[in-house]
């Protein structure tokens, strides 16, 4: 039972990922592909925490930790140039 | 009780799924950079806190860190969406023809 | 405004506790070599930040704040779930219902932190999403508008969180 919800869930989340490529490739502006880069990481999170229950391994959760902390900065930073490079 | 609490967990990985699935489709139909940020990045944010707690109903040992990833995604991706909503507001993105009213280009102008 | 001056000394003693906390909760361990380093590592950090963190320092210390600040995590996961499904809905639409407009509304809120708060929640609820913030002014892109006046929108947006931040932060 809990094993097959989280194989759905990460199904679903897969869908989740590949409908945020398609908006990545599609753009056509660059904030479109900046926001859909945000979504792909929030669900890339889930990923890895899902990634985690399945292996039963805790440091993934600190990968998890750390990946979010790395993309928020990548956002804040990409927007602050695109605000006064464009 | 520990089934009891693996079928929550499992019913709420699904629903915490669902919330990145309707997210994404929410970031391919809606019409304009503003929309895309609200639809996309909200969404999965809800998606990933019921998702997380579910995981913690499977594995109540690491509630505390799941806790932590939660509440630092509660706290930064406010803040990312907002970065971005001024960033392309102010790089001049016009919303969609659809948007009835916009008081915040009437009252700025080519100010800021 | 009518809080008495801050004791540093307090507003010190909120950061480490904070601090500790979050070690704790990254370590899931409370064994005493954990503690220790967790321990410096927090003294140290509180000897660089010595004024404490704004969100801390802000707030009121009183039992009404605490009261208040319970209550308004209660509304705000409320509203975060309830908005959430009203995005939901509009996104799984075929014809796709958005009446996108960006509104202007205002906040009572005199704290530059109980602002930046107030700011993440109107985003954080979909539907409303932060674009500008100016002064005691915000503005606010709303998927699906239901009034373009300032006086209006300030009741619809703002109202419900500020309620619980004013009591908080004051």
């Amino acid at each position: 039972m809990a094993e097959a919800s989280i194989y759905l869930a990460a199904l679903l989340a897969a869908v989740a990922f590949v409908l945020a490529m398609a908006r990545f490739v599609r753009g056509p502006l660059t904030f479109d592909r900046v926001v859909a880069f945000d979504v792909m990481t929030i669900v890339g999170i889930t990923g890895i925490v899902l990634v985690a229950v399945v292996e039963d391994r805790a440091i993934y959760l600190d990968v998890a930790l750390i990946y979010a902390l790395m993309s928020f900065l990548g956002v804040i930073v990409v927007a602050r140039h695109l605000e006064r490079g464009l | 009780m520990t089934s009891l609490l693996a079928v929550l967990g499992g019913l709420l990985l699904v629903a915490g799924a669902s919330f990145l699935l309707l997210g994404g489709l929410g970031l391919v139909r809606m019409p304009d950079v503003y929309n895309r940020i609200q639809a996309g990045t909200k969404a999965t944010t809800l998606g990933t806190l019921l998702t997380l707690a579910g995981v913690a109903c499977l594995h109540p040992g690491w509630t505390m860190k799941l806790l932590l990833i939660g509440l630092f995604l509660l706290f930064t991706n406010p803040l990312s969406s907002q970065v971005l909503a001024r960033a392309a507001h102010r790089s001049k993105v016009a919303p969609t023809a659809a948007t009835e009213v916009d008081l915040l280009d009437e009252t700025k102008g080519d100010g800021a | 405004m009518n809080a008495m001056p801050i004791g540093r000394a307090r507003n010190a003693v909120a950061l480490f506790a904070m601090l500790m906390l979050i070690w704790i909760m990254l370590e899931g361990s409370v064994a005493i070599d954990v503690l220790l380093v967790g321990a410096v590592a927090s003294a140290l950090v509180t000897f660089v930040q010595r004024d404490g963190l704004p969100i801390v320092t802000e707030a009121r210390f009183t039992r009404e704040a605490a009261i208040a600040a319970v209550e308004y995590v209660g509304y705000f996961l409320k509203e975060l779930v309830k908005s959430n499904l009203h995005i939901a809905a509009v996104v799984a639409t075929p014809s796709l219902p958005v009446r996108p407009g960006i509104v202007k509304v205002h906040t009572r809120l005199k704290s530059r932190t109980a602002r930046v708060l107030l700011a993440n929640s109107i985003t954080l609820t979909p539907g409303t999403l932060t674009v500008e913030i100016e002064g005691e002014w915000l503005w606010v892109h709303w998927v699906t508008m239901e009034a373009a006046d300032p006086e209006e929108a300030t009741q619809q947006i703002v109202a419900g969180f500020e309620h619980y931040l004013e009591a908080i932060y004051g």
